[in-house]
């Protein structure tokens, strides 16, 4: 076995790219669950994320366009969860389900056309001075630009939920939906944003995987990232700063693991693989064990009397 | 007061299958103090409503100010100075003071501001209030003036106010009405609902009755008697309960110094309770929400163990037994919740007799279910308990609360328990079925019954206990017989005033 072959600073680097797609799709189902609905097709989601973006992506040649399509897949497959559980009050989880298992179904049939193709590159941040520092250059200044914009998604939505008035509004749902109904909000069409924010962010962590980081179409290639981003959610007990820890410990975890797998460590492959999910969980659920902090209203449907 | 302020003309509202008001019309003046009177299910609540922008009316209108008044939401309703504070808090639990506050207001200050006029109107009322503390951890009298601190701060011209007192101590109450009082002085017109009639005689300068949606009749509450307004209310004469005095005999159920930790997050632990009941015997239990009721609901029906000798049934220790062994024996409990507690919402009323009658009706054999029995049995509850309901194959969702509180209390009843322990049993009932609950419990006692009623409605623990005491924050005052106790030492036992203080102005 040959450790000295890590690189601490790539190790860091990769481990930012591994952990964006969760970290994309954690802090949309957070928001969506913050308002108190529990969708757990977030797999599906990201898998016709992934796909649209990829088709968009190689028919404008633009990845920037690439994303816009797959924030609009997303949103546009969570309109179906909208339509079941927020109008025909259908059960969350069943229909979060559905979702998944549609989404996996309708993405591989747009993907037949794709596969095998190339997506157009997209562009590394360059910055004249910065990207050019030792370590510290290499690190923070010369990823793609969906690494940054995850990283100000998860500052976003803690200054929106902790600092301004529609924050609350939106927590205040999450908590008493019945309470906020009485008070005058609107508890439905302010689900409805959140789902469809939800669903724009998973998009954009599918086609991360299928632009960046693969960067190719296989059918079923987000496996199963959008399931660690809800357990991630649960386990962060539902703070976004703890998201971010879960996803960079998450993708820390697997770029090492893959490290040690080149380098030969005399485990078996499948343990080494098994680990990102183990270690990830176990140090959430240590983190999260006092007080769990979960919506109040989490799941619930509601349906407000006239 | 000569003044009208709001004044409502032909309100009518129907929903599928019943008008919840039909051709309303009143009128509130500036600075008076109004009540609206009604039983369960006479359109009190989708009234104010109405007035309150949650709901359209179909027909009619409303003038406030000398101006039509047309509420499309609540938020419209509060910026022309209406507000309201819900009977069931329109709280958020895990948000605190300051943040519950802001999302009733329109156009909330700075959250640094805010908590500054929080402090400032809090005090100049005599409700003190730490604005960042969390909501979840507070009494439910302290959840109250979060309530009504959040009105005040809107100036409001009218304060709508479903049922405030039910969860407050008589001494709390005595400090709301100052504190209301000093409102009206100020100009603001309070429409006042509240089953509680001596309440209303109290405070209120005007009243109107409702009786299933329509108006019924005006009174002049301070020149009315409660008898009088309950009659007018029910449409027929009262009947009080009554019962024979009987001396008690042996203890049947003891409780021997039970503490138990509290199971929810937000629940009151139980510390060192102790007591006995008697056969034949009727002992209330006092205290304001959340100080320990559910939980020793609990710990009586086996939800929550303990150690067996904490809980000694005819001698035998079952604090470690669960809810079926003690059926069995026959401690038998009705919880306060009757949807997903006492009953379970989307089962018929058949299944929901079989869940907790199946033991001690014989209504199993060798696991296998009688439905001819349980049916029959479901029926004689309907019949004996004048459950209003077209059959035993209804859901128990689709009761009203008063028809499923008789039903849920009359299925214990008629299982012949030797000790029943009941947690408000007559919560949101109107009078006339509160006091066919009440001589149910009193006939139990009579026969031999030990009953423990837990409530929240002190008239009622009067009216039917013969010991009485008060839970607060998880422990049990002194038990004293309840004949001769003054209601000002009642608000003692349960506590006294958490804090508050009179309006100081």
């Amino acid at each position: 076995m040959d450790l000295s072959a890590i690189n601490p600073v790539l190790l860091v680097a990769s481990l930012m790219v591994a952990a964006t797609p969760i970290l994309l799709a954690a802090i949309g189902e957070l928001v969506v669950e913050k308002a108190g609905v529990l969708n757990l097709g977030v797999e599906g989601m990201m898998i016709t994320g992934a796909i649209c973006g990829f088709a968009v992506a190689v028919e404008t040649g633009s990845p920037l366009m690439g994303f816009v399509g797959a924030a609009a897949g997303g949103a546009g497959l969570s309109l179906l969860f909208v339509a079941l559980t927020q109008y025909a009050l259908a059960n969350q989880v069943a229909s979060g389900l559905s979702l998944t298992l549609f989404g996996l179904g309708l993405s591989a049939l747009i993907g037949q056309r794709y596969v095998g193709e190339r997506p157009p590159p997209a562009q590394r941040l360059d910055l004249p001075v910065l990207s050019d520092l030792p370590v510290v250059g290499r690190i923070l200044f010369s990823h793609d630009l969906m690494v940054y914009v995850g990283l100000a998604l998860v500052v976003a939505v803690w200054a929106m939920l902790k600092f301004t008035r529609a924050g609350l509004i939106l927590r205040a749902v999450g908590e008493n939906h019945e309470a906020a109904h009485a008070l005058g909000y609107k508890v439905r069409r302010i689900r409805i944003l959140a789902i469809l924010f939800g669903g724009a962010c998973a998009g954009m962590g599918g086609a991360y995987i299928s632009l960046l980081r693969v960067p190719q179409w296989v059918d079923g290639m987000t496996a199963g990232t959008g399931w660690i981003a809800l357990a991630l959610v649960v386990f962060a007990s539902w703070k976004p700063g703890r998201v971010l820890l879960g996803a960079y410990l998450f993708g820390g975890v697997t770029v090492l693991q893959l490290n040690l797998q080149a380098a030969g460590l005399a485990i078996p492959v499948e343990y080494l693989s098994m680990s990102p999910y183990l270690i990830t969980i176990l140090v959430l659920v240590i983190m999260s064990s006092h007080r769990s902090g979960a919506p109040a209203s989490l799941g619930r449907t509601f349906h407000a009397s006239q | 007061m000569s003044q009208s302020l709001l004044s409502i003309r032909g309100l009518t509202k129907a929903y599928p299958g019943v008008v919840a008001n039909d051709d309303v019309s009143f009128e509130i003046g500036k600075g008076e103090v109004h009540a609206l009177l009604g039983e369960n299910g006479a359109g009190k609540s989708t009234l104010v409503k109405m007035i309150y922008g949650l709901v359209k009316p179909d027909a009619g209108e409303m003038v406030l100010d000398g101006r039509s008044y047309v509420p499309a939401e609540p938020s419209m309703a509060r910026q022309l100075g209406v507000a309201m504070v819900f009977q069931h808090f329109s709280l958020f639990d895990a948000l605190n003071v300051a943040e519950n506050i802001a999302l009733g207001m329109e156009n909330p200050p700075r959250p640094r501001d805010l908590a500054g006029r929080i402090r400032e109107v809090s005090e100049l009322y005599g409700l003190p209030l730490d604005p960042f503390r969390t909501v979840g951890d507070l009494s439910a009298g302290e959840r109250q003036r979060v309530e009504i601190v959040r009105c005040l701060l809107q100036d409001p011209k009218l304060l709508i106010m479903d049922e405030p007192t039910s969860v407050l101590t008589p001494q709390e109450v005595e400090i709301l009405f100052r504190t209301l009082m000093k409102l009206r002085d100020e100009g603001t017109a309070i429409l006042y609902i509240s089953h509680k009639l001596e309440e209303i005689r109290a405070l209120c300068d005007g009243a109107t009755i409702l009786r299933l949606g329509k108006k019924v009749g005006t009174c002049v509450p301070k020149e009315t008697t409660a008898r009088a307004m309950a009659e007018m209310m029910v449409g027929s004469e009262l009947h009080t309960p009554s019962r024979e005095a009987k001396a008690p005999g042996a203890v049947r159920l003891a409780l021997k110094g039970l503490s138990v930790k509290s199971p929810g997050e937000f629940g009151t632990s139980l510390k060192g309770i102790s007591l006995e009941v008697r056969a034949g015997e009727v002992l209330g239990l006092a205290g304001v929400a959340g100080n320990g009721q559910d939980e020793l609901l609990g710990a009586l029906s086996g939800e929550i163990l303990s150690a067996p000798a904490m809980v000694e049934f005819d001698g035998t220790p079952v604090g470690g037994m669960g809810p079926m062994a003690r059926r069995r024996l026959g401690l038998l409990t009705g919880p306060e919740e009757r949807l997903g507690h006492a009953a379970a919402p989307d089962m018929s009323l058949t299944e929901n007799a079989l869940l907790t009658g199946a033991e001690r009706r014989g209504l199993m054999s060798n696991g296998f279910l009688k439905w001819g029995k349980a049916r029959s049995f479901a029926e004689e509850v309907i019949a004996r308990f004048d459950v209003r309901t077209p059959g035993p194959e209804v859901a128990a969702r689709a009761l009203s609360g008063g028809n499923l509180q008789k039903f849920v209390i009359g299925r214990e009843v008629m299982q012949n328990p030797q000790v029943l322990v009941v947690n408000q049993p007559t919560w949101g009932v109107d009078a006339a079925a509160a006091a066919t609950i009440r001589q149910a419990i009193l006939d139990l006692a009579a026969g031999g019954t030990a009953v423990i009623v837990i409530s929240q409605d002190l008239d009622e623990l009067m009216e039917i206990s013969d010991r009485f005491a008060a839970l607060n924050e998880g422990r049990l005052s002194d038990i004293r017989p309840a004949q001769g106790l003054t209601v000002d030492e009642i608000g003692l036992m349960m506590g006294g005033s958490h804090g508050m203080e009179v309006a100081h102005v």
